[in-house]
């Protein structure tokens, strides 16, 4: 009697567990779960379709846990005990084969998706990818706008629907670029340059962030990533464009110093090939 | 005289006062206690410098459990500042405290609670599973294990004397580099590591040759018991991982002591090599830590379940897959750094493959119990609590093997959620399997079964509060290591309860302490030796055994031996013979000791003392290289006395 007690705890406390898990995903902001770029929405099902190709091994061994504890437990009556059964062949088959079989599908999977989903190449599309060069500085972010000649510190606007070429290098300890909402990340190293693809398929403000310590100011690199219209975007970079502020290299050598929870701001880029400066700096 | 450490040193704020005050204090009140009960003769000759692996054992599980409270303390200031931090509020702590506790936290578990626990079991248990009377190399083995002692030390010692690493637990340069941490943390780090690694290959190295030369008449390798396969599968990983360890430290070491560039961004220099050599180290540690649980597991199970282990000899294959699989799986540490499709693509698969023999060997514990009969004690609790998190936790980490998903989750709570389902729900209810499984082994007694499994309910619920939670906040894009966010972010409730379950894991864990304490005030005497219903020799002897393990090497015709013996009528009993055993050293405190010493000096820069010091250990070795009486007999009399 004590034990069903405890069993229909246990219950209990997982219909609660579940129940608040599922509300708390339906009024929260999940960004990988939901993603609004099109690098972010092929990560999500990949995330997906490995999970249930993974269940179709986990769920059997959980169950087999739970049901043999139960139906083979010491002093229940009219159990099975049958010590000699320690060896079969057509057992290892089947649990040395179904999940070599899954784990050959998943292999294929993530042939292809390396590289389908390769952070280096670039997206398809007709409309004109815009590039947007990236330093992580001690400890914020630095965005050089090459084409449109703007710099920004801890924001970046672009156009939805157009493929961007992030750039991105370091002039700090190592650091990781990434924006939940439109897809993965990859690191940002001093003297070396990545690169990575994304496109926003939906106007919003998604959250960027670096994901890997950095020193100090490390949690305070968060900024914002706006997908707008077009339109709207070539009137920021107008306004940013006169506005009075230059990133001058004098100015560089400032922001290079350390500061934290820095608020954005926005340059004219006088020193056009400063990226290539920082590079080989 | 002193190098750089100044009066500056000492200052700290009141949180790391309190801490390093109550450690002082805590060794102040040992000294006096020991003084006053007049205990320091006994300690040094029965403990200090015993070569007994069994208590060489005891003595790693209870640097462990110390090391154990500090991780788990350093784990509930996180999530304190974590629930502390958001918005406006930047919490109790400064980001550069909160960064040095996150890696005194990683740094503490993986050395000394996860090492220090797999090499206190397997040094309390493989000789009497081998039917030896000791390791291979005794006085090697008390050496190892004060190299351990003194490497934890460091991470004590830096609460009270400078600071420690803030730089994460695999401290990557440029960060670690001279130019972003000029000050001492890093070299604490280095240290405690270098020096515990040291001590870790040479117990490699002495396990490795104990299995092989000592095993007792009759057991061939495929008669061992899993776990020794797991043990020695283990030492081969740790021989040849250990030294890429000591390689990298000593590299990074140079960088920042006389600037020698290898791992900085200008001048040749390039980080990534490090990054690349510290996971080459790194993964391998990783199943270092998991195997030789899972050789508890398996003679867990087979125990409680009254069974033979199932499928033995592919219960070795999959032991040997994962160990060769383990060194080519590294670079899935760091897939965003940019290597290619290709390349990644390779090393997902590598990585997702290893899910086949660690599936294997889930179904073939499962298996043991289908038509058993099943004991839920505790050590059997254990088991169940891992075989659900496990398996989770395996799950998540073949989802991680695919690149371009792990681009999405790398270095997020997902990762941190992933590996604390692995060593939480693998290593450490692995540990805690086999400690509350041999307890009565070591202790003459049994342990009170009813807190022990409260404290598994604790522990299982606490984890599951602590760090399901952890999967979610990952998807949401809280990374790790991280001191402040925005309350737009929408962490905080997922953060709360993390925290929850950090105080019930902190619950079950005083539960266990308390158990201690339970269990010897009732002393409940297991005078058969074999309280389990055993299938191994350790359970043939006397509990605890005497020191020279068996009075008899026993010989061994079968898998599961004592399981046969105790089928069969009583044997004849044969002639009692002198006992050859090592006698106790003090080499190993001396080295140990004189390590702290050296690394002390290299820390803060007083090279003279690195100098003498490190002079002074070449001449311990050399004296202890000409020490005769390094060996006794024990008569056939006191044998009989004993019996």
């Amino acid at each position: 009697m004590k034990n069903h007690y405890k069993i229909a705890l246990v219950v209990l406390a997982i219909v609660v567990a579940v129940v608040a898990t599922i509300l708390f995903i339906q009024n929260n902001n999940i960004p990988v779960l939901d993603p609004k770029g099109i690098i972010g929405q092929k990560q999500r099902d990949l995330l997906f379709i490995t999970t249930l190709l993974m269940l179709i091994v986990v769920v059997p061994a959980i169950a087999f846990t739970l049901i043999f504890a139960f139906l083979y437990r010491k002093g229940r009556p009219n159990a099975t005990y049958r010590p000699e059964f320690y060896d079969s062949h057509l057992a290892e088959i089947v649990w040395w084969g179904v999940p070599s079989i899954i784990i050959i599908v998943l292999a294929v999977i993530t042939y292809q998706s390396s590289y389908a989903l390769d952070p280096y190449k670039p997206i398809e599309s007709d409309k004109k990818p815009i590039t947007i060069q990236v330093v992580a500085l001690e400890w914020k972010w630095l965005f050089i706008y090459p084409e449109q000649s703007i710099a920004t510190i801890n924001f970046i606007q672009f156009p939805v629907d157009t493929p961007i070429n992030f750039e991105i290098t370091a002039d700090a300890p190592m650091n990781s670029f990434w924006i939940p909402q439109l897809g993965g990340q990859i690191y940002a190293m001093q003297s070396m340059r990545t690169e990575l693809h994304l496109m926003a398929t939906e106007a919003g403000v998604y959250r960027g962030c670096s994901s890997n310590l950095s020193g100090e100011g490390f949690s305070g690199m968060v900024f914002q990533a706006k997908a707008s219209s077009e339109q709207e975007f070539n009137q920021w970079v107008k306004e940013v464009k006169n506005s009075s502020k230059f990133l001058t290299l004098d100015e560089y050598n400032v922001l290079v110093t350390p500061s934290e929870y820095v608020p954005a701001s926005f340059y004219k880029l006088e020193k056009q090939d400063l990226f290539n400066y920082i590079l080989t700096k | 005289m002193f190098g750089r450490l100044t009066l500056e040193a000492f200052q700290h704020d009141w949180i790391e006062y309190a801490a390093g005050l109550s450690m002082v204090f805590g060794a102040l009140a040992t000294v006096i206690l020991l003084t006053y009960f007049r205990l320091w003769k006994w300690l040094w000759k029965e403990w200090l410098t015993t070569v007994d692996h069994k208590k060489i054992g005891i003595m790693y599980i209870i640097v462990s459990f110390i090391m154990l409270f500090k991780g788990i303390f350093d784990a509930v200031m996180m999530r304190l500042q974590q629930v502390w931090s958001v918005g406006d509020s930047m919490g109790y702590i400064t980001a550069s405290h909160f960064q040095q506790v996150a890696t005194a936290h990683g740094v503490t578990m993986i050395f000394f609670v996860g090492m220090g626990l797999m090499f206190g079991i397997i040094n309390m248990i493989l000789p009497l599973q081998i039917g030896a009377r000791d390791v291979a190399f005794p006085a090697l083995n008390s050496i190892s294990f004060w190299l351990f002692t003194s490497g934890a030390m460091f991470i004590l010692v830096s609460l009270i004397v400078g600071e420690f690493a803030g730089t994460g637990w695999t401290s990557y340069p440029p960060l670690s580099g001279l130019k972003y941490s000029p000050g001492v943390g890093v070299d604490y780090w280095l240290w405690t590591i270098q020096i515990s690694g040291v001590g870790s290959l040479l117990s490699g190295i002495n396990f490795f040759v104990t299995i092989l030369k000592m095993r007792c008449p009759g057991m061939k390798l495929m008669r061992m018991p899993i776990f020794v396969w797991a043990s020695f599968a283990t030492m081969i990983m740790v021989m040849f991982a250990f030294p890429i360890l000591t390689a990298t430290l000593n590299m990074l070491t140079t960088d920042r002591l006389i600037d020698t560039k290898l791992f900085t961004t200008e001048a040749g220099g390039n980080p990534m090599m490090y990054i690349n050599l510290i996971w080459a180290w790194g993964h391998p540690e990783v199943y270092i830590l998991i195997l030789p649980a899972f050789g508890i597991f398996s003679e867990v199970v087979a125990v409680f379940s009254e069974k033979r282990l199932f499928g033995y000899k592919t219960m070795v294959y999959a032991i040997f897959v994962i160990t060769f699989l383990s060194f080519i799986v590294w670079l899935h540490h760091f897939f965003t750094m940019g290597s290619g499709a290709s390349v990644n693509a390779f090393f997902g698969i590598m990585t997702m493959i290893i899910a086949v023999p660690t599936g294997v060997k889930v179904f073939n514990w499962l298996f043991t119990m289908f038509q058993g009969r099943v004991r839920l004690d505790t050590p059997m609790l254990w088991f169940l609590g891992f075989a659900i998190v496990f398996v989770l936790g395996g799950m998540t980490g073949v989802m991680m093997s695919i690149p371009a998903v792990d681009f999405q989750v790398h270095n997020t709570l997902f990762l941190v959620a992933h590996f604390h389902s692995v060593i939480i729900g693998g290593v450490v209810f692995g540990f805690f399997a086999g400690y509350s499984y041999w307890f009565p082994k070591f202790t003459g007694i049994m342990l009170n079964e009813r807190i022990g499994k409260w404290a598994f309910g604790f522990w299982l619920s606490g984890f599951l509060l602590a760090f399901m939670p952890l999967y979610l906040l990952g998807f949401m894009g809280a990374t790790r290591r991280l001191d402040h966010y925005e309350p737009q972010t929408g962490f905080f409730p997922l953060f709360a309860v993390a925290g929850v379950g950090a105080i019930l894991i902190c619950i079950g864990f005083g539960l266990q302490i308390l158990q201690i304490l339970v269990s010897i005030k009732e002393n409940k005497k297991d005078l058969s030796g074999d309280p389990w219903n055993g299938r191994t020799l350790e359970w043939s002897t006397s509990s605890p055994p005497p020191h020279y393990n068996f009075a008899h090497i026993p010989e061994v015709h079968s898998i599961d031996p004592f399981w046969e013996m105790k089928k069969e009528p009583e044997m004849k009993k044969k002639p009692l013979h002198e006992i050859h055993m090592p006698s106790n050293t003090g080499v190993g405190v001396y080295l140990g000791a004189l390590s702290f010493i050296f690394g002390f000096a290299m820390i803060w820069h007083m090279f003279w003392l690195a100098i003498l010091s490190a002079i002074i250990m070449v001449g311990c070795l050399i004296a202890r290289l000409y020490e005769k009486n390094t060996e006794y007999y024990i008569s056939v009399e006191e044998i009989k006395r004993d019996a």
